[in-house]
């Protein structure tokens, strides 16, 4: 059951003396508005990147992979690193809409719709890898389990990969579902108040025909239960099955069993510094201070700091598990990625992942903003260099000393990484300027428990009985 | 296409609209829906709406995925084009269980979407009544229906006694159509 009190010992979540009305004004006015020069600026810069990113693919579509760096020996480097990469950015934006839903956290209404859409686009951006990866793309579908001149021919439903292409595509399906059944209603509002008549038309069609009636909103909160309730154990499986990957194959450094929640683990902690990422400057561009406040970026922080050092944890495991399973190779593969040709990858991650999110123990540290965003850039850095760790210095020198060799990117490869962030941004920026941000019928629910207007009458609830406070609570919840 | 006479009563908070439905439903007058801009907990059953289903069809459209997915790889992989990986069972279940899994969450979450939609008449072109431009922004809205020998007036002081904010009469459509958002209702053309 909702309470209609909630301890001031909690901090608001909503900033400010807000009511209804003005949280609808402060969250759909920025789409209403002209968007201001940091936007064109933003949004051209990305488009940019991501026609660079269309020539890159374009040219080692026509010219063949051979123009990436990828030799016999390394098979797999920057595309698969990019995958898992932006896999893991992914998840977050579950985490924050599913888990926190099934939690009760009521901070996660203020962060839940950028983090979602988040999700999505990142999902977008990693599967471009291993499709391109293919090599001859236009082959792509033989991935699907469809009845073919072939024999039929079925794909290996007992790999990993084919996994992988079943675990993408319905976390994105699902992400994108759960996503607009929670925008539908925002999409009304800002319908109901269009004073232009496109706008009047595109939001009419975006939202459904939704008019807010009680048995649609029953309906609609049972649907995100539910949905939460499907979506929290898909996002774990997710990055499980990427993580078999590698796990399920022989080659020392991959062929372990603590992948699955190492991997969960990294992915929750490099998407939540990409939340902050973005909602530290949406929250800036937009004016969103008041709902997106101190305390959720310190809430966020907090998260950073158990997954960075489970990650932590999860490396030195590692280590004491090369030694202690006494195998050469695996010995081997762990001391190469220490002090072997790709030391400074191996440092880079240890430092961005393992040392670095320890200063969010100091609680000042924790609520400075410029100092959170400075420290979400390094710890996606730090979880690129471990993605890239575990894939190239796991491969390089392989079982045969003669097939040994070096790995580095080609400037079409790094091209492809650069469109897949033209694609994430672009997306994003269309996103803060059409879509709200922030979920309005969510906040305005929370409001009157959280909003710090309210918390403010609290104080003279707090001063009754015990008795007194139950029999009113009672009351109020048997109209 | 019914269109109906309809008194509309707007509410500028939850507290009053919990009294004011409860009196509205004892009235004796026609309740035709009650409109608010975001979920109200106890709305429901103040309304004495039943819980919805859609729970227990996203279970079934679940466990239709799972027995896709595990009949649809069973049969390839034991009986369709059984392939020797390295000399493993062919009914190699613990191997299905990723991709059983996957489609179990994908069946019920596409299930329940087109259901949701289906069950709130809901769909891109679909257009429907708004009662109060409000209702979607910061006014909870209880709306009556005229029907024949109601008289307006009482009505209407009726839900001006329950703390409305302001009160109205409007004909409208009751159900949904086709149409679009930009354009005049095709009933307000009409008359």
């Amino acid at each position: 059951m909702h309470l209609k009190y909630e301890s001031t010992v909690r901090e608001p979540l909503v900033n400010g003396t807000k009511n209804y009305a003005q949280v609808t004004e402060d969250i759909i006015s920025p789409v209403e508005r002209k968007p201001g020069r940091m936007w064109y600026v933003g949004f051209f810069f990305s488009v940019a990147l991501l026609c660079f990113g269309i020539f890159s693919v374009t040219w080692f579509v026509y010219w063949g992979l051979g123009t990436w760096g990828i030799n016999r020996t390394v098979g797999w480097a920057w595309d698969i690193t990019n995958f898992v990469w932006w896999v893991g950015i992914g998840h977050a934006g579950t985490l924050i809409s599913a888990i926190l839903l099934l939690f009760r956290q009521g901070w996660r209404t203020g962060v839940n719709r950028a983090a979602e859409a988040m999700t999505i686009f990142a999902v977008m951006c990693a599967g471009m890898f291993p499709i391109f990866h293919m090599g001859r793309v236009w082959d792509g579908f033989f991935v699907l389990p469809y009845p073919n001149t072939r024999g039929p021919l079925w794909p290996n439903f007992n790999s990993a990969l084919l996994w992988d292409v079943f675990a993408i595509s319905t976390y994105f399906t699902v992400s994108l579902l759960f996503w607009y059944s929670g925008l539908v209603p925002d999409f009304a509002t800002i319908r109901d108040r269009a004073k232009t008549k496109l706008r009047r038309l595109l939001y009419g069609v975006a939202s459904f025909g939704w008019t807010g009636s009680a048995k649609n909103w029953q309906r609609q909160e049972a649907l995100a239960l539910v949905l939460a309730g499907l979506a929290t154990p898909l996002v774990l499986s997710v990055h499980t099955i990427v993580s078999m990957d590698f796990a399920t194959s022989v080659i020392p450094g991959w062929h372990t069993t603590i992948f699955p929640p190492y991997f969960v683990a990294g992915a929750i902690f490099s998407g939540f510094a990409m939340v902050q990422t973005l909602l530290v400057l949406v929250r800036k561009i937009l004016h969103l201070e008041d709902y997106i406040t101190i305390g959720h970026i310190e809430a966020m922080n907090k998260v950073i700091v158990l997954t960075g050092s489970i990650v932590g944890i999860a490396y030195l495991s590692e280590l004491f598990v090369a030694w202690y399973s006494q195998s050469y190779g695996e010995q081997d593969a762990f001391k190469w990625r220490i002090i072997g040709p790709y030391w400074w990858a191996y440092w880079a991650m240890m430092t961005c992942n393992v040392i670095s999110p320890q200063f969010f123990w100091v609680k000042k540290l924790r609520r400075n903003i410029t100092f959170t965003f400075i420290m979400s850039i390094v710890v996606n850095i730090g979880m690129w260099f471990e993605r890239f760790v575990i894939i190239v210095t796991s491969l390089y020198r392989d079982f045969r000393p003669a097939a040994w060799t070096y790995y580095s990117p080609q400037w079409p490869e790094i091209g492809f990484y650069l469109g897949t962030f033209g694609l994430f941004f672009t997306c994003f920026f269309l996103f803060a300027k059409y879509f709200p941000t922030i979920a309005v019928s969510e906040i305005k629910f929370i409001l009157k428990t959280s909003g710090e207007n309210f918390k403010n009458d609290m104080t003279s609830i707090e001063a009754q009985s015990n008795e007194e406070f139950a029999d009113e609570q009672m009351a109020a919840h048997h109209h | 296409m019914a269109i109906k006479k309809f008194a509309v009563a707007a509410y500028q908070d939850e507290e009053v609209l919990f009294p004011a439905v409860k009196a509205a439903r004892n009235s004796g007058y026609k309740l035709h829906d009650v409109y608010t801009p975001f979920p109200v907990h106890g709305l429901d059953h103040a309304l004495g709406l039943k819980d919805t289903d859609l729970h227990v069809a996203g279970f079934i459209y679940g466990i239709t995925g799972t027995t896709t997915a595990l009949g649809f790889i069973s049969w390839i992989l034991t009986s369709d084009w059984p392939l020797n990986f390295g000399g493993k069972p062919h009914f190699a279940l613990a191997a299905w269980i990723p991709i059983t899994f996957e489609l179990t969450v994908l069946f019920s979450a596409v299930g329940m979407f087109l259901t949701f939609c289906y069950l709130n008449q809901i769909m891109p072109g679909v257009k429907k009544h708004v009662f109060h431009p409000r209702q979607s922004d910061d006014l909870f809205v209880i709306v009556m229906e005229v029907t024949d020998g109601t008289s307006e007036i009482e009505l209407l002081d009726f839900l001006k006694t329950t703390g409305a904010l302001e009160t109205k009469i409007e004909v409208a459509e009751s159900e949904w159509w086709y149409g679009r958002w930009d354009q005049k209702e095709p009933y307000e053309l009409a008359g």
